[in-house]
């Protein structure tokens, strides 16, 4: 039988997998609609303006014809009807969907990006580096330095400074110590310094500890509560706090990895550790981080949309679905669109993502790959 | 057993103390001011605002508070900024009304995943399975708020029963039934929106766990000599595959502080979710880092537990 190559065999599976399928085919079409929503909602005269308020027309239904009579003509909806009806300042709710899914995809994947970037990072340490230890005197100079720098933060400006340029002076030091000492025997007194203090491994893992103490939603609410409202201060805050689980399953891969034939091949070779680990390791271990990456996908947009509807989204009056949401939930059996639109919305795209990352998970699974 | 018992703690005490000490930096580090004040209400003059730093320690640099918070905290005598109350006692009283929510909630989650995760194992591919699958993905994506607002559009136009809050006001000379018709309606409803998620992930989880089961030798071999098909399903395979959930006792602890905040400003469920959101609101630093600080405790413990219940319920591990 031919062998056929990878991309084909994955293509082969998805379009076996008709979960996954429909999640790749609706994320397809949500991005479609929301990079269209993007050009066609900006600008100065849009075709579907989100920010026209018409009083006279709030809380219409969806499919209804709009009063030509009593509105000016740059009033009048884009598609010459309110396709999703208005809101309660008469804003036509399709306008404000369109101009919503940009936030919600945007902040979905820089959120993930940032989380996925960091996961990498440490977990790539870890597993690569992680069985190297931290001397104790390497411990001791980063508290100084880390010392010192807060108190610099803190006011005590000559202390900190202080702190700082013994920090720095220190690894100047240590720079040249081989240069120094070679070969000489290292005096008794500096031999307690140079003890290996923690593994970067333990020292990483308990890291991920920490952060998974925290109770996500509430942390991420805090701090964007106390931060200026605006969408990059979301996406930084929900990707900082969402890396953990990226870092564990690159950690794994990584140990596994390291200890296969082609990379003890690569190491005899001499290629250096910077290569293997971008051009060998990362790329065979991508595929966990894929499906953790495409289900925080949804689960960002979830917090986003929470976010919003709590009234710590972008500020107005900017349109995100949570926010839709949340203005219309005085209306709810009034104008039940208002909930409705975006609510459904928001479930198709995050189910999408759902579906795509699960279907992702069968696919790239290699005990279903050799059977196949 | 009594090493891994010491080392865990010490460990897990490690760690509190580190988060401890990140959540003090985050509160305090972000931009702002607790004593910043409304330049337009007149209650607020500088003097009563450098009595109020004073009063709380905000004068001292950054280490002196956190000391003092954490003695405070662990002295019992923290007091929210808001209203001088202590901060353990406004908590107790908050969670109080979150407990209800919370066992109702998990009883939901425990009863219902186990049926539909073994039913989708035992017609695993077939049509109960595959709308079972469906339905917990579209429950797992499903926005808390608006499955929220689809249920109270539903019960309050087909049942016509209020369901915001915690009980109806004004009901005080009904009759016994309907008193408690009314707070098991109010109580219904967050707690199955609360349960939502859990059943998805459950279900998900014990399907996996059955068919992994299904799968071993001994299951073949129980069918090979003659067994019926419901003893090898409940006898040998659910039995077995029983074993990991009884570590999630442990793993469902921290859901005893952390109360939806959605679900209870939605429901106006006066729980710590709600009192938490408020914190925030206010900038009510205390209580925002007390709550936090508890269920920091409540994850390392529950870890804990269920490494021990773990311990104790599989005989293959040994330390």
């Amino acid at each position: 039988m031919k062998r056929r190559s990878n991309m084909q065999e994955f293509r082969q599976l998805l379009r076996q997998n008709r979960l996954a399928m429909t999640g790749l085919v609706i994320f397809l079409l949500f991005f479609c609609i929301a990079l269209t929503g993007l050009v066609l909602t900006t600008g100065t005269n849009p075709t579907f303006d989100p920010a026209i308020v018409r009083l006279q027309e709030k809380l219409r239904p969806p499919l209804s014809e709009p009063n030509i009579e009593t509105l000016r003509p740059e009033e009048v909806p884009g598609l010459g009807m309110y396709l999703f009806g208005t809101d309660d300042l008469g804003r036509d709710v399709f306008a404000r969907m369109l101009q919503g899914a940009w936030v919600s995809l945007t902040v979905g994947f820089v959120a993930v990006g940032i989380s996925v970037l960091i996961g990498i990072l440490m977990g790539g340490i870890s597993g690569y580096f992680g069985q190297n230890h931290v001397r104790v005197d390497q411990v001791l100079a980063s508290i100084v330095l880390l010392l010192g720098g807060a108190l610099l933060v803190l006011g005590a400006r000559s202390l900190g400074v202080g702190l700082l340029i013994i920090g720095h002076l220190y690894i100047f030091f240590s720079a040249w110590s081989k240069r120094i000492w070679r070969g000489r025997p290292i005096p008794r007194w500096m031999r307690g310094f140079y003890k290996d203090a923690v593994s970067i491994d333990t020292l990483i893992m308990r890291f991920v500890d920490i952060m998974l103490c925290f109770p996500s939603f509430f942390l991420i609410l805090t701090v964007v509560a106390l931060l200026p409202a605006s969408m990059y201060n979301i996406m930084i805050v929900i990707g900082l706090t969402s890396w953990m689980g990226a870092t564990r399953f690159v950690r794994a891969e990584f140990l596994s990895l390291r200890e296969q034939d082609f990379v003890t091949a690569a190491r005899a070779l001499g290629v250096s550790d910077f290569r293997i680990i971008f051009r060998h390791m990362i790329p065979n271990a991508m595929a966990p981080v894929l499906v953790s990456a495409t289900i925080g996908i949804a689960t960002a947009i979830l917090t986003e949309a929470g976010l919003s509807f709590l009234g710590f989204g972008v500020p107005p009056p900017h349109a995100t679905w949570g926010g839709i949401l949340s203005d219309g939930k005085r209306f709810i059996f009034d104008a039940p669109w208002l909930t409705f639109a975006p609510g459904i919305a928001i479930l198709i795209v995050v189910l999408s993502f759902n579906l795509f990352g699960e279907g992702l998970r069968d696919i790239l699974n290699p005990k279903l790959r050799e059977r196949s | 057993m009594l090493s891994f018992i010491g080392r865990s703690v010490i460990q897990k005490i490690i760690t509190l103390f580190f988060v401890s000490i990140v959540s003090f930096l985050i509160i305090h580090l972000a931009p702002g001011k607790p004593s910043q004040v409304d330049p337009l209400n007149p209650k607020f003059t500088p003097e009563i605002v450098e009595r109020f730093r004073k009063e709380f320690h905000l004068d001292k640099p950054l280490y002196v508070q956190y000391v003092y918070f954490y003695r405070d905290l662990f002295t019992g005598k923290t007091v929210s900024w808001k209203d001088n109350q202590s901060v353990l006692g406004k908590i107790w009283e908050r969670f109080l009304n979150s407990l209800p929510l919370f066992i109702v909630g998990t009883i939901i989650t425990w009863t219902l995943s186990f049926p539909i995760g073994i039913r989708s194992a035992i017609f695993r591919g077939r049509f109960y399975d595959r709308s079972a699958t469906f339905f917990s993905y579209l429950l797992i994506s499903i926005p808390g708020f608006f499955f929220a607002y689809i249920l109270i559009i539903l019960v309050v136009t087909r049942f016509h029963v209020p369901v915001i809050g915690m009980e109806t006001f004004g009901l005080g000379d009904a009759s016994g039934l309907r008193l408690v018709m009314d707070r098991v309606w109010h109580l219904l409803i967050p707690s199955v929106l609360g349960a939502t998620g859990g059943i998805a992930i459950l279900s998900r989880y014990v399907r996996s766990q059955m068919l992994e089961v299904e799968g071993q030798d001994y299951i073949r071999t129980a069918r090979a000599k003659g067994v019926p098909e419901e003893q090898v399903h409940y006898r040998h395979a659910l039995r077995n595959a029983l074993l990991p959930f009884v570590t999630m006792f442990g793993l469902i602890l921290p859901g005893l502080i952390g109360g939806s905040v959605i679900i209870e400003s939605i429901f106006s469920w006066p729980g710590i979710g709600r009192m938490a959101y408020e914190a925030i609101l206010a900038r009510d630093y205390p209580i925002i880092l007390t709550v936090n600080f508890i269920s920091a405790v409540l994850v390392l413990a529950g870890t804990f537990v269920s490494d021990l219940l773990y311990l104790v319920v599989d005989p293959r591990i040994r330390l």
